[in-house]
């Protein structure tokens, strides 16, 4: 059998594990680690600017494929500075094993050098970490630590490695293992048939059914079993914040997100609908408003495989616990044998409520008034030049909103952005991330003047491995979330909400070898816009000066029912 | 309610503060914990009681079986079940108090288990309602010292949480 040494275990175990790609930063506790990773071809290794940037590159990386990616940070500061990207994908349900440097074993616990406990700075947003205690464990843990973070209900998790475990002189056998069996844990593969059957039966039954999908339906890889059960029943589907490409997004069926900046037509939809199929999603505070008063005529089927999350915020008249892809084809098939079809007559008058909803507001936004861009212009017009078939990974804030509002994702997988968490700086090093595994395909970043520079020095990390992905920036010169709550909330009293001081963008990125492109008008963005994804190449930035008066609208009002929304700046429902 | 949750989990480092962290994470409450080994040292066994509306104690039950070391978790306040605490209990006994304090420690079927000229030490077991009902009896002018180990607890009959 193969001797190696604990830090050639840990690279040998990625590699067979099946690792392209490893997201980093070194330091003092990985150095053997470093130079196992340098004596060999299998594993590459990305160098970030900051640990943060490395854990969204392995969670974007992870959310484009479904599978777990893998950041490398060192002890102490390099850990910590990888706990908001933990953090990140641990909201989002998203698999990302991150190996973090520790002290010697021997120093644990007397305040050495670049020491952080680690396990325990993390223990809240990891789905499990681990302590490596014995240089021979090493192959097992990588093992369970990739289990653990895909299967189930996927998270991320910590690897803790001290440095002597890794020690180059210390030899021992090496054998990867095929399969990792964990008697206290056992994710479900299959929901119960009976609740399945009930569930049908109340959806055949429905007069007013809408199905209401979110991130677990892209993480279970279950779009297209759930495009056809919509299908099969006719039914409105909105998607959340998360769920995004779920459906396609240019289908009649799908009336768009819903919740907090959800569309008119959806909010409206949930409040007046009669039965409710929830996939994959968990009743967060910013889909359901006040849960008091959430969609009163509804009952509730909720599918998801946590169990944790049935019953947690709104309680569930059908609670199924299983994967959305085997509880949703169950339902297709049960669906098509079934003599009970759904009334039409029922069905076609509410397909005509909702398309008048549609029709009253139907995503409009005012473009009269202004001679500034608006925000909203700019996403339709990615849209356009992009096909609606890029990847599009988002930063946090209204931008965002508009990104989710009006690109219009036909596909899974292509909606990068955190949801949960609200992580501004996800976007640029996400995009990287994506962009280097699928290089050729159009990888956009959307972002704004304040998110952009959370993360801003990851241009030189662009320069080093030439990722030509595309930076939308939509600059209002305002943190324009807050500004808008500050608007609606505190009589415009703007504190803290300027981005005063901005750098020049373009001077900025010309500085790291990159193209910059600033468009003021909106008659110059389509050829422009057309220009900066026709260089393949290159990675363009532009700075797109946008309206900074914009609101998000519809926004419903705080603790009311789905349907308590503003429309625009003088409308309310 | 009070409910008595019993955890069966991995005898691991870090297990037991994963427990306790998702009890302030979430913001559960903890009355009493009490943690060991069991007769395979592989597994310890871990009983919390916690007070919450069904609802809370649904998502107890639930984020608790989500840790990946925990085998399994039972809620003994669902059915028939036997509870047991210890105390012990260091009292200041001079005078007329020393034959009160023997009186009142055979009435709750304690025992002395250290004496000095000034003071008695009582070991008491029983449900916690009555190890809070024998301090109320002495009185808190007496008590020097009191610890507890919080409730253990097993449902009655065939019932167990094993493997």
């Amino acid at each position: 059998m193969e001797q190696l040494s604990g830090g050639e275990m840990v690279i040998r175990a990625l590699r067979d594990e099946g690792v392209k790609h490893i997201y980093g930063y070194p330091g003092g506790a990985l150095l053997h680690i470093y130079d196992a990773l340098f004596q060999q071809d299998d594993v590459q290794h990305v160098l970030v600017r900051h640990e943060q940037a490395a854990t969204h590159m392995a969670d974007a990386y992870a959310r484009a494929t479904g599978k777990a990616g893998v950041a490398l940070v060192t002890s102490g500061p390099g850990a910590t500075n990888a706990v908001t990207g933990i953090a990140t994908a641990y909201m989002d349900s998203i698999p990302m094993v991150v190996i973090t440097g520790q002290v010697m074993s021997t120093l644990i616990g007397e305040d050495a050098f670049q020491e952080t406990d680690m396990i325990g700075v993390s223990r809240p947003v990891v789905k499990h970490s681990f302590s490596v205690q014995n240089p021979e464990e090493i192959p097992s843990i990588i093992k369970k630590a990739f289990h653990i973070a895909e299967s189930g209900r996927p998270g991320p998790v910590v690897v803790d490695v001290p440095k002597d475990m890794t020690n180059p002189t210390d030899r021992f056998n090496y054998e990867y293992p095929k399969n990792i069996k964990l008697r206290s844990y056992n994710p479900v593969s299959r929901g119960h048939s009976g609740q399945i059957k009930k569930a049908i039966d109340m959806v055949l039954d429905a007069k007013r059914l809408v199905i209401y999908s979110g991130g677990g339906v892209i993480l279970g890889d279950a779009s297209q079993e759930l495009t056809e059960l919509a299908q099969l029943l006719n039914a409105p589907v909105t998607n959340t914040l998360m769920g995004l490409g779920g459906y396609p997004g240019t289908d009649r069926q799908f009336i768009g997100m819903l919740g907090m900046h959800g569309s008119y037509e959806a909010n409206m939809a949930m409040h007046h609908a009669d039965l409710i199929l929830a996939v994959g999603a968990r009743f967060d505070d910013r889909v359901t408003n006040g849960v008091d008063k959430f969609c009163p005529t509804a009952k509730i089927i909720h599918v998801d495989i946590d169990p944790a999350s049935i019953s947690k915020t709104i309680k569930a008249d059908v609670p199924i616990v299983g994967p959305a892809k085997h509880v949703l084809s169950e339902m297709v098939s049960l669906v098509k044998n079934s003599k009970k079809q759904p009334e039409k007559g029922a069905i076609d008058a509410w397909w005509k409520q909702i398309d008048e909803w549609r029709t009253r507001h139907g995503g409009r936004y005012l473009t009269d008034d202004s001679e500034k861009m608006k925000p909203q212009q700019v996403i339709e017009m990615l849209s356009k030049v992009t096909g609606g078939d890029a990847y599009i990974c988002s930063d946090v804030g209204q931008h965002q909103m508009f990104a989710a509002q009006y690109y219009k994702f036909n596909k899974p997988n292509r909606w990068i952005n955190s949801g949960g968490l609200g992580t501004m700086g996800f976007g640029l090093p996400a995009a990287m991330g994506v962009k280097m595994n699928f290089p050729d395909e159009e990888v956009v970043c959307v972002t704004g003047e304040g998110s952009i520079q959370m993360n801003i020095q990851e241009l030189s990390t662009i320069s080093q491995y030439n990722i030509p992905l595309k930076v939308i920036c939509l600059n209002n010169q305002s943190l324009g979330m807050v500004r808008q709550w500050q608007d609606m909330n505190y009589e415009s009293r703007h504190s803290h909400s300027y981005m005063e001081s901005l750098p020049d963008f373009i001077k900025l990125v010309e500085a790291y070898g990159h193209v910059g492109m600033k468009v003021d008008k909106y008659e110059d963005l389509e050829a422009a816009m057309t220009k900066a994804f026709a260089m393949k190449d290159r990675m363009v930035f532009m700075d797109i000066t946008v309206d900074p008066f914009e609101h998000v609208y519809p926004m419903q009002v705080p603790r009311g029912s789905m349907r308590d929304m503003w429309l625009s700046k003088t409308e309310r429902t | 309610m009070r409910h008595i949750i019993s955890v069966l989990m991995e005898n691991e480092p870090g297990a037991l503060s994963r427990v306790v962290g998702l009890f302030s994470q979430r913001n559960f409450n903890i009355e009493s914990l009490t943690v060991a080994p069991t007769e395979d040292s592989t597994l310890s066994r871990l009983t919390v009681t916690t007070i919450g509306s069904d609802r809370v104690i649904e998502q107890i039950t639930k984020q608790l079986n989500k840790l990946i070391d925990v085998v399994k978790v039972v809620d003994l306040t669902e059915g028939d079940h036997v509870e047991r605490e210890l105390m012990m209990i260091k009292l200041k006994a001079s005078g007329q108090m020393r034959a009160e304090i023997k009186r009142t420690a055979d009435i709750f079927r304690g025992q002395i288990i250290d004496v000095t000229p000034t003071t008695y030490t009582v070991q008491l077991t029983g449900a916690s309602d009555k190890l809070d009902a024998f301090i109320d009896t002495l009185g808190t002018a007496h008590i020097m010292e009191v610890v507890r180990t919080g409730v253990s607890g097993l449902s009655r009959g065939e019932k167990v949480l094993s493997l």
